[in-house]
């Protein structure tokens, strides 16, 4: 975006005519992107806080077993590696398509889309797999307080990556049909913004409740 | 007409970079290089979580430390929010979360492990209603 807004400072500096008028355009274009990023953002930071209040609730009700089996014998922490590498390089190929739509290469912005995709599915994939060997094994969010408190959180988070799944479908989508239009630039920076977001909260939440919950 | 236009390009867009990554290769460049700091913390960080290389009681502490640190790396490298003066609104927002944040965590856990610590036994009360 930056190139954008650099190149119509340095040479369209017109004052009068057509030059003025896209510049203009350009400038109008750029402080709406700044408008919409920063709203989403704040909207990022309350959702960050509603994880927060999933995680102090799972963090105060992590010994209330009720006599059944803790996250150390629980945990499958091969399984949660894998789907942390989905969730980290899914993230990675998720700025390379922002970085392709900001130079209107659309061979790497959909490449890189169609692999968020494919990454984000495969970690709702391994998520819900390890959810369903939970609650075969008797261990399902009815079993304590401690995994209420588990399937919430993790379960919120799993339900925001899919939500984040049919946006990228739809980004995409208009991509194809509609072109690099300013709108629709504004919407992949906010979703960019939304998964990286989420790989953030994931960061707290391999680290915090599978290892922690593994190493206690 | 300048000085409208340099407030609006004062400020950027949290996600947007700001300077430099001119080029689609110093772009890449830019989340290559996050991403093999985030493998490497993400990696020692599960490595940790079942050595016995350092003392056990301070392991918890170590992956905090370690995932604030990703956290960082993620911040900068793939959401664009830097120290820069750009990008104060951005920052301030951030910290402003991290405080509510900060209070909820912890003082929920304060406040229950207290509750926790001064409540009878269970079989205390049970005696109690009899």
């Amino acid at each position: 975006m930056n190139a954008v807004a650099g190149g119509a400072s340095g040479a369209l500096r017109a004052p009068t005519g057509h030059g003025k008028k896209l510049e203009d355009r350009r400038t109008h274009d750029q402080s709406k992107r700044i408008i919409a990023g920063y709203g989403f953002w704040i909207f990022l930071i309350s959702d960050i806080i509603l994880f927060s209040a999933f995680f102090a609730t799972y963090a105060v009700l992590t010994d209330s077993t009720a006599g059944g089996a803790g996250g150390r014998a629980l945990f499958d922490l091969k399984s949660v590696g894998i789907e942390t590498g989905c969730l980290l390089t899914s993230s990675l190929t998720c700025g390379l398509a922002a970085v392709g739509s900001r130079f209107r290469r659309s061979d790497l912005f959909q490449l890189a889309m169609a692999a968020t995709f494919v990454l984000g599915a495969a970690f709702i994939a391994l998520e819900v797999h390890e959810f369903a060997r939970m609650v075969r094994a008797g261990n399902g969010p009815t079993r304590s307080a401690f995994l209420s408190a588990f399937f919430a959180l993790i379960g919120c988070h799993g339900l925001h990556v899919s939500a984040g799944l049919l946006w990228l479908l739809t980004m995409m989508a208009q991509v194809r049909a509609r072109g690099y239009r300013p709108e629709i630039l504004r919407r992949i920076l906010c979703f960019s913004l939304f998964w990286h977001t989420l790989d953030i909260v994931w960061i707290g939440l391999f680290s915090l409740v599978y290892l922690v919950g593994v190493a206690r | 007409m300048n000085e409208e236009r340099d407030l609006a390009a004062d400020d950027v867009a949290p996600g947007d970079e700001f300077e430099g990554a001119g080029s689609l290769g110093a772009a890449v460049r830019s989340y290559l290089v996050g991403f093999l700091l985030a493998i490497v913390l993400t990696a020692v960080s599960f490595y940790l979580a079942r050595s016995t290389l350092v003392w056990e009681p301070s392991i918890p502490i170590a992956l905090s430390v370690l995932a604030i640190a990703q956290m960082g790396v993620h911040l900068v490298f793939f959401l664009h929010i830097t120290a820069g003066p750009d990008s104060v609104n951005n920052i301030m927002a951030l910290a402003f979360g991290l405080l509510i944040v900060m209070l909820l965590v912890f003082g929920s856990l304060w406040i229950m492990a207290n509750l926790d610590h001064n409540m009878l036994p269970m079989d205390q009360i049970l005696n109690m209603q009899r």
